[in-house]
């Protein structure tokens, strides 16, 4: 799989009053055509800042990005220039929000809304890109779409309302697909839609996917690789599956326990000890360290790097990398 | 849309009616009366000119034909300018106050938006605190101190119009400019308001991750929703702008309503003052009712209830 | 927030009270109507200059050691009549924004607290006075009257309560549904008790910010029936009556327009400021517009 997007060294800080807040520090990764990658993290964790910043869509003042590259094609998102930049957004690369009632335009009706992105970048004659846009809204699932084209998004639901977004997004046939938590904002079973409409208009156009999330059962169903966030850092990355039984980090491991399962009913219910550190300090080793249960001195004294330990899977816990703990379930099982 | 209009048009029928009887009452409450204040006049004259416009009768009596008139839309005659109804000095004031009212709007509008739209894109930088400053500056120098000194820069000292008049078009320009400052400051003010409370939406957020380019995001995502609350001031502007042409018209000496008015409250002429304000109050319902028949275009949340 | 708890409500009114502190403007606002308050109220018998006494031979003279700010064409000390004319600019300031918060708190504060049909009646009717040409009421109300000084800020106080009534009218409609209030009601306390124990002390916040901008609205609007004859009665003076006899005079003595005008702009700069300040302070959410 070649890649579609190489993200290098990504460094997002927001210069505020109360100090200089690291929210992406130091992050690569990559995505390849139709791929679908999920970044998991706690709120806070950086991974919707990332997310901003390859379409540099952060607001600035306050936010810079700091350093890095994003290569997308012959070009880097964070350095080209703006007109460059504005002809791949929403073409090329395109993005769902993450509450679909604030991310619409209440002023304006849902078909212009629908049809801005081929008439910005000139892909259709206005009386085409209706007939398009409304194939668009049909597609989506909603019903009367041609009627529904001269609403306005108060008169949908929330759940409706994410279905325009999508349709919005994907009019323009984007390579990427930028979604920041698009279902967190949503009913359960509503959720469950929506997911399922993402998946299936990405098989059948073959989309690549950055997912954001905080929910990590969503990705395990979803993903085909996953990057797992804390405190502006990726802890861990790798295929979905490996992930879940082959765990690297112990916050990945932690974050798994914290999932309540069904078939473990009554069992305890595990929470993660202290909070997220003050991402505004600078951090010295691994920023888990205070709330890891493996952590030793090294972990804070020594420099930390994602490194591969095996095929395609990273992670930053030095231990692991120096194969002293392991955290597969069944090794842990055996203890 | 046309129910709402006309619920609205019936509301106003009974606010007038109070405007009217307030008007007349506080009238004759007043001490001194039209005629008492021309000191040539003798007794007997004055009564004859009292019982000519039927000032001797009983009070509520008086109250009723003037109500009766109105309602058939004249206004009676004017107790000061002999043989002149007051419907006839409306209409010929009236145009010279809306010619001063338009062009003092369009200098409001025009400078207001344009001041407020540029202070809100790059929010505390140069760019905002300039015209945000001129924007202090104009709402803190009242009509009838910027009057003066505008005459007195451009007309005294600099020669370039002339102090007063209302011939050709040169003599509109300090007029517009004196009214249209005040409300051009307000205007910018609320503007700038308006437009950073849009700006920082999640929908602005959108269309920039479409792709759409600053003036795009501006024209097309961002004026609607900032400009309803000037859109919303519209309605008090107007009205203020009646009220100070009152001083505009009397610095430029300009034969507006306003000047009318005044002149006619000091001189007791009661017909030609209910008259007015019956007039004014009329018109500002009306202009309340466009101001909200837009609103409801522009918001797509509100609709005709 | 728990406004029972008087701590913590004391605490949200020092926040409030650094936050202006940090507003360099308002400071200086406030400063400004300090001194000018100062300088009018005893300002008058320490300059050694009446307001009144003219000097025909004099006549109107610039600036001089003298006569700080010039004399008008009666000779009067400009000064003086500043200072002086501040005095009654201030107090008009001052007595119709009462009138206006008096009138505007009670009215906003019952039909807030009725709701229903009663709040409905209650600002409809707030919306047809609103909407009618008020001014001319005023001027009217001048004219017939005579030029009294009690008049003249009921009057302005009259014109000026309508939107405070409004403000407080949300403000309480808001608070209404608050938790505290209902516990309130559920205690059984009194009608009565409950909006002068509770809510007005709460919805605080709002109508001090809209006092303060009321005051420059209110002298504005007794400058401008000065500017057309209807104000004051001279000798006594006002800033509005003095920026009238400057303007007639304004080719030969522009000085006499000039510092008048000044002083009205600045007094109405500094309340703006404060005002400004005071709702970035106090009232975070209104600050936007």
């Amino acid at each position: 799989m070649s890649a579609l997007l190489r993200v290098e060294n990504l460094r997002t800080y927001f210069h505020t009053r109360s100090g200089i807040v690291r929210a992406v520090d130091d992050i690569s990764f990559s995505v390849g055509e139709g791929e679908t990658l999920g970044i998991v993290g706690e709120s806070g964790s950086g991974k919707s800042v990332a997310c901003y910043s390859l379409l540099r869509l952060i607001p600035q003042p306050p936010g810079r990005i700091e350093s890095g590259e994003a290569r997308f094609g012959d070009c880097d998102l964070l350095h080209c220039r703006e007109e460059k930049l504005r002809a791949i957004r929403g073409n090329r690369i395109s993005m769902i929000f993450q509450d679909p009632m604030s991310s619409l335009n209440p002023y304006l009706r849902i078909g212009e809304q629908v049809i801005e992105p081929l008439l910005i970048h000139k892909l259709a004659s206005p009386n085409d890109a209706f007939d398009l846009g409304v194939a668009a809204l049909r597609e989506v699932g909603i019903q009367d779409a041609a009627k529904r084209m001269r609403s306005f998004p108060h008169e949908f639901s929330g759940g409706m309302r994410q279905r325009v977004m999508i349709a919005m997004a994907l009019i323009t046939k984007p390579e990427l697909l930028l979604a920041d938590e698009p279902t967190t904002a949503l009913d359960v079973t509503v959720q469950a839609q929506i997911l399922e409409l993402i998946r299936r208009l990405q098989q059948e156009h073959g989309t690549a996917v950055i997912f954001v999330t905080h929910d990590i059962g969503v990705v395990s169903g979803f993903c085909d690789r996953v990057l797992v966030m804390y405190a502006g850092r990726v802890l861990e990355s790798g295929p979905t599956a490996e992930l879940f039984y082959e765990p690297k980090h112990p916050y990945n491991q932690a974050l798994q326990r914290s999932i309540p399962a069904l078939h473990e009913r009554g069992a305890e219910l595990h929470t993660i000890p202290g909070a997220p550190p003050d991402v505004t300090q600078p951090i010295r080793g691994c920023p888990f360290a205070p709330r890891c249960e493996f952590a030793e001195e090294k972990c804070i004294t020594s420099e930390i790097a994602l490194k591969e330990v095996t095929t395609g899977h990273a992670t930053a816990c030095l231990r692991v990398q120096l194969g002293e703990i392991d955290l597969t379930p069944a090794a842990v099982a055996g203890e | 849309m046309l129910r709402f209009i006309a619920i609205r048009l019936a509301q106003a029928i009974p606010v007038l009616f109070v405007v009217a009887t307030l008007t007349f009452f506080m009238l004759k409450l007043a001490p001194g009366g039209p005629f008492s204040a021309e000191k040539s006049t003798t007794p007997e004259i004055q009564k004859q000119l009292e019982a000519h416009y039927g000032l001797n009768k009983p009070l509520f009596s008086q109250y009723l034909t003037y109500l009766g008139n109105v309602v058939k839309g004249d206004l009676g005659p004017s107790f000061k300018y002999p043989n002149r109804t007051v419907n006839e000095l409306i209409g010929q004031a009236f145009p010279v106050s809306a010619e001063l009212g338009f062009w003092s709007l369009l200098v409001a509008l025009s400078l207001g938006l344009s001041a407020g739209i540029v202070a809100s894109l790059r929010p505390n930088t140069l760019t905002d605190y300039i015209p945000s400053g001129l924007a202090m500056v104009g709402i803190c120098l009242p009509i009838f101190v910027l009057g003066p000194l505008l005459v007195l820069v451009f007309a005294l000292k600099l020669e370039w119009v002339r102090v007063s008049g209302w011939d050709d078009w040169i003599d509109r320009i300090l007029p517009a400019l004196t009214l249209g400052g005040f409300y051009a400051a307000y205007i910018a003010r609320l503007t700038r308001g308006g437009m950073l409370e849009i700006l920082s939406q999640d929908f602005i957020r959108t269309a920039r991750a479409k792709g759409a380019s600053p003036a795009r995001v501006v024209l097309r995502h961002s004026l609607r929703g900032g400009l309803i609350p000037v859109v919303s001031y519209l309605g008090p502007t107007v009205a203020g702008l009646l009220t100070g042409s009152f001083v505009v018209e009397t610095i430029f000496q300009i034969p507006g309503l306003g000047r009318y008015f005044v002149t006619a409250a000091f001189n007791r002429d009661y017909t030609m003052v209910v008259g007015t304000v019956l007039f004014y109050a009329g018109f500002i319902i009306v202009f309340n009712l466009l101001v909200d028949l837009v609103l409801v275009r522009m918001n797509p949340k509100l609709s005709y209830e | 927030m728990n406004p029972t708890d008087e701590s913590r409500r004391s605490s949200l009114w020092r926040d409030a009270w650094h936050r202006l502190a940090k507003n360099k403007l308002a400071v200086v606002g406030a400063i400004m109507l300090v001194l000018l308050t100062v300088a009018s109220v005893v300002g008058p018998s320490l300059l050694g200059q009446s307001y009144f006494a003219q000097d025909l031979q004099l006549g109107a003279m610039p600036p001089s050691a003298q006569h700080w700010l010039g004399s008008d064409t009666l000779g009067r000390d400009l000064f003086a009549r500043l200072l002086y004319g501040g005095r009654i600019s201030l107090a008009v300031g001052l007595c119709a924004t009462a009138v206006a918060l008096t009138i505007g708190v009670l009215y906003g504060t019952v039909s807030g607290f009725l709701g229903g049909k009663v709040d409905a009646v209650m600002m409809r009717i707030v919306d047809v006075i609103f909407a009618l040409p008020f001014t001319v009421f005023v001027i009217l109300l001048m004219v017939l009257f005579g030029r009294r000084f009690v008049l003249l800020f009921a009057a302005i106080g009259a014109v000026q309560w309508l939107t405070m009534a409004r403000i407080v009218r949300g403000q309480v409609l808001s608070l209404r549904r608050m938790e505290f209030i209902e516990a309130a009601e559920a205690l059984g306390l009194s009608k009565a008790r409950i909006i002068f124990r509770h809510m007005i002390p709460n919805a605080l916040g709002p109508i001090i910010v809209y006092a303060t901008l009321t005051v420059p609205s209110v002298m504005l609007l007794e400058a401008f029936l000065s500017f057309l004859g209807l104000g004051v009665q001279p000798p006594m003076s006002s800033w509005g009556v003095l920026i009238k006899e400057g303007a007639e005079t304004m080719e030969e003595f522009p000085w006499l327009l000039i510092y008048p005008g000044l002083a009205l702009a600045i007094t109405l700069f500094s309340l703006n400021f404060l005002g400004d300040g005071l709702r970035d302070a106090l009232d975070p959410q209104a600050a936007k517009d």
